[in-house]
């Protein structure tokens, strides 16, 4: 399976030889570039990451929707970036096994302003080139939602919103990628920068790495990097979303990903499926200070229970099973601040917020764009061998339900965790694989093992015996 | 498609009791589906004694296998690996192992599915996502069965049983406990257990405390707790262990549209073990989490008893009981529905203690009988006699269970 050029290192010095393109941060927005670059055999790229994991900083945590843009701001880079994004992740998503589920979203407004403001959300959409929303009276909103809580007066139907895994996207990039010939340095944070006028240094924790062309993708901390390199154009404001997940019982109370109206007293929270069969609720938005305050606290928590309730009053009757915080990458500016700067063969890609999954394709190819205007040649194209990950959505059949499968392999049929039907099988592919996890987190967000209604109760012991044996 | 008699999903105490039960009895083909890679339930990762008998007092691993031995001698056909994952009929269930999916058609099928601890997560707990968290079930499971190092110094989150044997494990595990934490304002176990602990064990317990916060990246480095009175610390660990807080796993029940009971959560059940599904009967901690092996074991052996009669008389009185409710401060009651006929004793929660507290029987403003306790505190077992069944009216009201002064 793996290619004999895959080159994942997470310890050592890092290499000598320069190369022709370093990006700085795996995230979804990171590795989807690097796997436009994986395109070019021609180039020698680096993808650099601070922590043990690709999309372990903002990438993991958001709300996983992908999104047609039909809110976004008209005329924008962002709204560009999503249209093209979103038709593009869908065809690869189909291509690569990375589960997504066209539910479609309901704006659902519960007030008079809310409601007012519905027609004006689909004149936007309209000129975001999205001509599908349909407002829908009360009698129709609740033959929809039935389970929705009381009082609301109506809502804007956006068919084409869909979920998405937003693990497997940006393993399914950084798979693709490495594969493709790039060098993924884990466990490498960036602690300087600096450019001479034909190369960049970037002294990291485990040496020097040195490269000609420099994106920054390094989210929350993008405008740290951009400071080493002289340029004071945005400040990140981490804006920390909690999330609920709530059990897979709750996933039969709701059908559509519902959105909140967004008003002049902010945002609401939404409710909306997973592909994985849960619930999400959330998030909160908090502005801090910290950059590493991805902890939930008892007041975030107890909000978005109460909001939630009034949504969908069932929900909060039903078992939790994971809490989590994420912090989004909120800068002072509307748009993304994606800014080429030629003199230093640099490219920042900064102020990426919660629609960076969705546009996370169309992002590679402009930046790739600009990689070309800044003087490098990309040489010719090549396209590289198709990934297929494991499916890890609630609407595929378990590997342990295919009966071919289990016959073949009857690993597959050996279940470790029963609440997410995961097999022996497939936590030994996920420790196999190119990118394999380096922590009990990483085999989850691979496999969905311990992400059940036990959280590790039952299985979380036989699952770490693997996970110990295979990384000795 | 196959077809069995009995089918019984889960081989803890519960599920193996029965099915050796059936199968001494005569009931044809007794069908064991574990999904475990042994049989034999929450005991075989419990390494202390008292499992068994008092005159024959066993370790977990060593009951765990004397009840898988005394199924399979019976003749009921023990499959561990084998998971049911829905039910494709009445009593048809969808199943999956090594060899594969397969669909099972029984005349009955008994869920003793058991029961977990509620996470972390489930318990709205605050604060980062550390490795170090763990409930006792992972706890016990990764000493006993696998060796596994588990951090050097460890929180307790609860003071019951579970608590102390938790406690007990981490010490086992050669890692210290630093303290257990509780919301009320006294232990939840034997006063023996509890003094042990502290005077012999050095273990600090802090009542009226709640956990507030979990602290650390990467792996977990303290936890936050609130006194009642206001007083906050840090309680510096590299490991917490949130204990009792069970749930019952009723996946298959609630898969299978069975009534479950309001106050436990899991499937509802008269004092014949029959859920509202005809065929279906459910025994063990998935009832009531989560009480003894050891009355699993009864339970079991009871439930194949009825299981015996719906095989032979065909009849499901389902619709001759009516609802039995707990009123607070009591929690919930087991089996919460009851018909005239039912022997089974009654297993209760309370949420506040009670000192000698009378518990009443009622239907329809009729005390049907009155029970004196010596005292029942919250997370542990209180018992109430079956003997007033037989006064219990099948068209009437719900059953009360209320505490009263006198």
């Amino acid at each position: 399976m793996n290619s004999p050029r895959a080159t994942v290192t997470t310890h050592g010095p890092l290499p000598d030889r320069p190369y022709d393109v370093a990006v700085v941060g795996a995230g979804v927005v990171g590795c989807a570039i690097a796997r436009a670059l994986a395109h070019r055999p021609k180039l020698r790229v680096a993808l650099v990451e601070a922590q043990d994991d690709v999309g372990q900083g903002t990438s993991k945590a958001n709300t996983a929707i992908l999104h047609t843009g039909f809110d976004a701001v008209p005329g924008s880079l962002e709204a560009r970036l999503v249209r093209e994004g979103s038709r593009q992740l869908a065809a690869y998503a189909a291509e690569s096994g990375i589960p997504v589920e066209e539910v479609g979203a309901l704006l659902v407004a519960w007030d008079e302003e809310q409601l007012a403001a519905l027609p004006r959300l689909a004149q936007k959409a309209e000129r975001n080139a999205y001509r599908e929303t349909r407002l829908l009276d009360p009698a129709e909103l609740y033959e929809r939602e039935p389970h929705l809580g009381p009082g609301a007066l109506g809502a804007l139907h956006v068919p084409g919103e869909s979920v998405i895994c937003p693990w497997t996207t940006t393993l399914a990039y950084a798979t693709q990628a490495v594969r493709g010939g790039v060098d993924l340095h884990l466990n490498s944070p960036v602690q300087d920068a600096s450019h001479d006028g034909s190369t960049h240094r970037l002294r990291t924790r485990r040496g020097t790495l040195r490269a000609r062309h420099l994106v920054n993708a390094a989210g929350l901390h993008a405008d740290t990097l951009d400071r080493r390199l002289g340029h004071h154009d945005f400040t990140v404001t981490p804006r920390r979303g909690q999330l609920i997940v709530y059990d897979r019982f709750a996933r039969a109370l709701v059908r559509h990903i519902l959105l909140p109206v967004p008003t002049a007293l902010g945002k609401g929270v939404l409710v909306a499926p997973t592909v994985h069969g849960n619930v999400l609720l959330g998030p909160t938005a908090e502005d801090l200070g910290d950059k590493r305050a991805t902890n939930s606290t008892a007041d975030g928590l107890a909000t978005l229970r109460e909001k939630g309730r009034r949504i969908l009053p069932e929900l909060v009757e039903e078992e939790i099973t994971a809490v989590y915080a994420g912090l989004r990458a909120a800068t002072e500016h509307d748009d993304y601040r994606i800014t080429a700067h030629p003199a230093q063969a640099y490219i920042t890609v900064g102020g990426i917020r919660s629609t960076g999954l969705t546009a996370s394709l169309a992002i590679a190819d402009h930046v790739t764009g600009l990689l070309a205007e800044n003087g490098l040649d990309l040489g010719p194209v090549r396209q590289p061998p198709p990934v297929r990950m494991p499916d890890l959505g609630e609407s595929a059949p378990r590997p342990c339900e295919q009966p071919q499968l289990v016959a073949a392999d009857p690993e597959y049929g050996t279940l470790v965790c029963h609440c997410e039907r995961v097999s022996r099988g497939e936590i030994r592919d996920a420790l196999a694989s190119t990118i394999p996890p380096r922590t009990l987190d990483g085999l989850r967000r691979r496999t969905r093992a311990r992400a059940g209604r036990c959280q590790g109760y039952h299985c979380g012991a036989a699952v770490r015996a693997l996970f110990e044996e295979a990384r000795g | 498609m196959r077809n069995v008699d009995v089918l019984v999903v889960g081989g803890g105490p519960g599920g193996l009791a029965a099915a050796a039960r059936l199968a001494a009895a005569g009931a044809g083909s007794v069908e064991v589906l574990e999904r475990e890679q042994q049989a034999g339930g929450v005991p075989r990762y419990c390494a202390h004694g008292g499992f068994g008998t008092w005159s024959r007092s066993l370790t977990g691993p060593a009951y765990a296998r004397l009840l898988t031995d005394a199924a399979v001698a019976a003749g009921a056909v023990v499959r561990t690996g084998v998971s049911a994952l829905d039910w494709a009929g009445p009593l048809t269930l969808t199943t999956t192992g090594p060899g594969g999916p397969e669909t099972i058609t029984a005349r009955a099928v008994v869920l003793a599915t058991g029961a977990h601890e509620r996470s972390r997560a489930a318990r709205l707990v605050p604060g980062t996502r550390p490795a170090g968290v763990l409930t006792t079930g992972e706890l016990q499971q990764s000493v006993h069965l696998y060796g596994q190092h588990i951090g050097s110094r460890a929180v307790i989150v609860g003071a019951q049983d579970v608590s102390y044997t938790a406690a007990r494990t981490v010490r086992a595990a050669g890692a210290d406990v630093v303290a257990m934490v509780t919301e009320l304002p006294y232990p939840q176990t034997s006063p023996a257990r509890a003094h042990d602990a502290r005077l012999r064990g050095r273990v600090p317990l802090l009542t009226d405390t709640t956990v507030t916060e979990l602290l650390g990246h990467g792996r977990l480095s303290g936890v936050r707790v609130r006194h009642r009175d206001g007083r906050t610390i840090t309680l510096l660990c590299d490991t917490v262990i949130f204990t009792g807080d069970f749930v019952p796993d009723h996946e298959l029940a609630r898969r299978g549209g069975v009534d479950l009971d309001p106050g436990t959560r899991g499937p509802a059940v008269d004092g014949a073990l029959r859920t509202s599904r005809p065929g279906v009967f459910a025994v063990g901690s998935v009832l009531h989490p989560v009480e003894s092996a050891a009355m699993a074991v009864r339970e079991g052996a009871h439930a194949a008893g009825r299981v015996m009669e719906w095989l032979t008389e065909g009849a499901w009185a389902w619709s001759a009981g009516v609802p039995v409710t707990a009123e607070p401060p009591l929690r919930w009651i087991a089996p919460g529905r009851v018909t005239p006929t039912d022997r089974l004793p009654y297993v209760l929660r309370t949420t506040t203690p009670l000192t000698r507290p009378v518990l009443e029987v009622a239907q329809d403003g009729r005390v049907l009988y009155r029970h004196r306790l010596r005292t029942a505190v919250p997370n542990r077992t209180v018992r109430l006699p079956a003997g007033w069944t037989g006064r219990v009216d099948p068209r009437g009201g719900a059953v009360r269970v209320r505490v009263t002064r006198r």
